[in-house]
């Protein structure tokens, strides 16, 4: 970390971001490729690995069945997790989840429950006594910077490909058919994250921007162009100007990559 | 649920607690609260009553933790058990260590923390009872209990939230409204800066009304921020007054 080389590039990166340069040569606003792959994981109802440049990040989709919570009788559960598992990098370290990784789970869930992505209405049994609960576990491979994006492209990718068995209810319980169905999901959040190095901001931060930017901001909108999740991260701060001009950028950009995976109006899926 | 059904705004505007859409609660702030911390804030906005104690700048343990460059700054938000309405597992839920993270992070930026290397500041807020943005208030009060700790700073932190209910941007929402409404915005802010420090949002708002509600925030906070002044000067300024 501290090595002499890494000072030397991380001064080169701060400089050349003050110049609208960046040392991997994108543009400020540019994101490094995007790699989607889906139903990598058979055993899973629906999963998908996500590579974003050297990042790496997989996410499955489990259902079970369980109580709903007492005020949405009527709907489905969704719950989100995020394991930085130790072989991603050399500062993860195996125990429970320290706050880095609750943060990471809670905005990806932030952006899919704030959007309505999942039809949860659609996902109750019994109301008030059973409905289906929807576990998306994310797991972070290889750290290489910009966690949340990558994170909340993974989960919506298993999202996508999630094939929820058939059923029928016989006296109140309930019985497997023969076939899947698609999950319903009708929203398509994504999370577009920025730093803040040297006042200017950049979108979709590699692991050596992140380690000497000020601050972090992620803003997830969805297919109309709303926002529907914010979080503020690192100790540094934004100026008024630079959160509403961060809320543009972050509706294009999450735009073009709907375009990009088909995702929504220009790919629907329904 | 008959809150689904119950409205937040009346005919003439105003909320259920009375308040105009850009009113805020009645705020009590108290600094130096508790005699055994070396900052303390004792505030109450509505009925959020939250407890703000400053330990430190001391030896941080374990020690290899210690930065060389600059003291580590600790925060544990925390909720009592009965501080809502369905009793709370005093254990840390992973709500509690998100707002850990976000305070310390919205605090930190007004710490000139390279004063105190090898040093550690603990934070410890605790809620005593809820009402809605209680994230907000917390930040209110750490920063207060920092400025009562000595802690040199730039400017005092102060947060407030605004939402969207019923198709009206209000600010400061309370507990109901923030359940029953369709967006909450909390944001922090250093107001002789002019930046800001801690800006979440959960639900649904179109741009211009994410940037019409952070700017009620921001208002928001500027009311606030002449309060915990205030709350600073009545016991640093008047202490004279008392020995009398």
């Amino acid at each position: 970390m501290s090595s002499i080389i890494v000072r030397v590039k991380q001064k080169q990166i701060a400089q050349l971001i003050a110049k609208g340069k960046r040392l991997d040569g994108r543009g400020l606003h540019d994101y490094r490729e995007i790699k989607v792959e889906q139903g990598i994981i058979e055993r899973a109802e629906g999963s998908a690995r996500v590579l974003l440049g050297k990042t790496e990040v997989m996410a499955g989709v489990k259902i079970e069945t369980g109580e709903p919570f007492p005020d949405t009788p009527n709907e489905g559960v969704l719950t989100v997790n995020a394991e930085l598992v130790p072989l991603a990098s050399p500062t993860f370290e195996p125990g429970p989840p320290d706050e880095n990784s609750i943060e990471l789970a809670r905005v990806v869930d932030r952006g899919v429950r704030e959007s309505k992505a999942i039809s949860t209405e659609k996902l109750c049994i019994t109301p008030g006594k059973k409905v289906f609960v929807i576990f998306v576990d994310i797991y972070v491979l290889n750290h290489d910077g910009n966690l949340i994006d990558a994170s909340a492209l993974a989960a919506l990718a298993a999202l996508l490909n999630t094939k929820m068995p058939n059923y029928e209810i016989e006296e109140g319980e309930i019985k497997i058919k023969p076939g899947y169905s698609a999950l319903p999901v009708r929203k398509h959040p994504i999370a577009v994250t920025f730093a803040k190095i040297n006042d200017k901001l950049v979108v979709d931060p590699w692991l050596e921007e992140e380690q000497i930017m000020d601050a972090r901001l992620t803003i997830t909108t969805d297919d109309d162009g709303n926002i529907c999740a914010i979080q503020k991260g690192g100790s540094g701060y934004f100026t008024p100007k630079q959160v509403f001009e961060a809320a543009q950028i972050a509706k294009e950009k999450a735009e073009e990559i709907r375009k990009k995976l088909g995702w929504g109006k220009n790919g629907e899926k329904n | 649920m008959s809150q689904k059904t119950e409205k937040l705004i009346d005919k003439k505007g105003l909320r259920l607690d009375g308040r105009k859409s850009d009113e805020l609660r009645p705020i009590k702030i108290e600094v130096g609260a508790l005699s055994n911390a070396d900052g303390s804030a004792y505030i109450e906005q509505g009925k959020n009553k939250i407890l703000a104690a400053v330990y430190g700048p001391r030896e941080l343990h374990p020690k290899h933790m210690a930065l060389p460059d600059r003291m580590v700054l600790r925060c544990r938000y925390h909720m009592a058990p009965f501080s809502v309405q369905e009793r709370k597992s005093p254990a840390p839920s992973r709500r509690e260590i998100e707002l850990s993270k976000v305070i310390r992070e919205a605090v930190e930026p007004a710490i000139f923390v390279e004063y105190y290397p090898r040093t550690a500041i603990d934070v410890f807020v605790e809620v005593l009872q809820a009402d809605g943005s209680t994230r907000c208030t917390s930040i209110t009060a750490a920063s207060l209990a920092l400025a009562d700790a000595g802690i040199p700073m730039r400017d005092l932190v102060v947060a407030c939230s605004a939402g969207k209910i019923e198709d009206m941007i209000v600010l400061d929402l309370m507990d109901i409204e923030d359940k029953v409404g369709s967006a909450d915005v909390p944001v922090a802010f250093m107001p002789n800066l002019g930046v800001i420090t801690l800006l979440q949002m959960d639900g649904i708002l179109t741009h211009e009304e994410f940037e019409k509600a952070v700017n009620l925030a921001i208002e928001g906070c500027k009311k606030i921020y002449t309060l915990q002044k205030e709350a600073l000067r009545a016991k640093y300024v008047s202490v004279k007054e008392v020995e009398e």
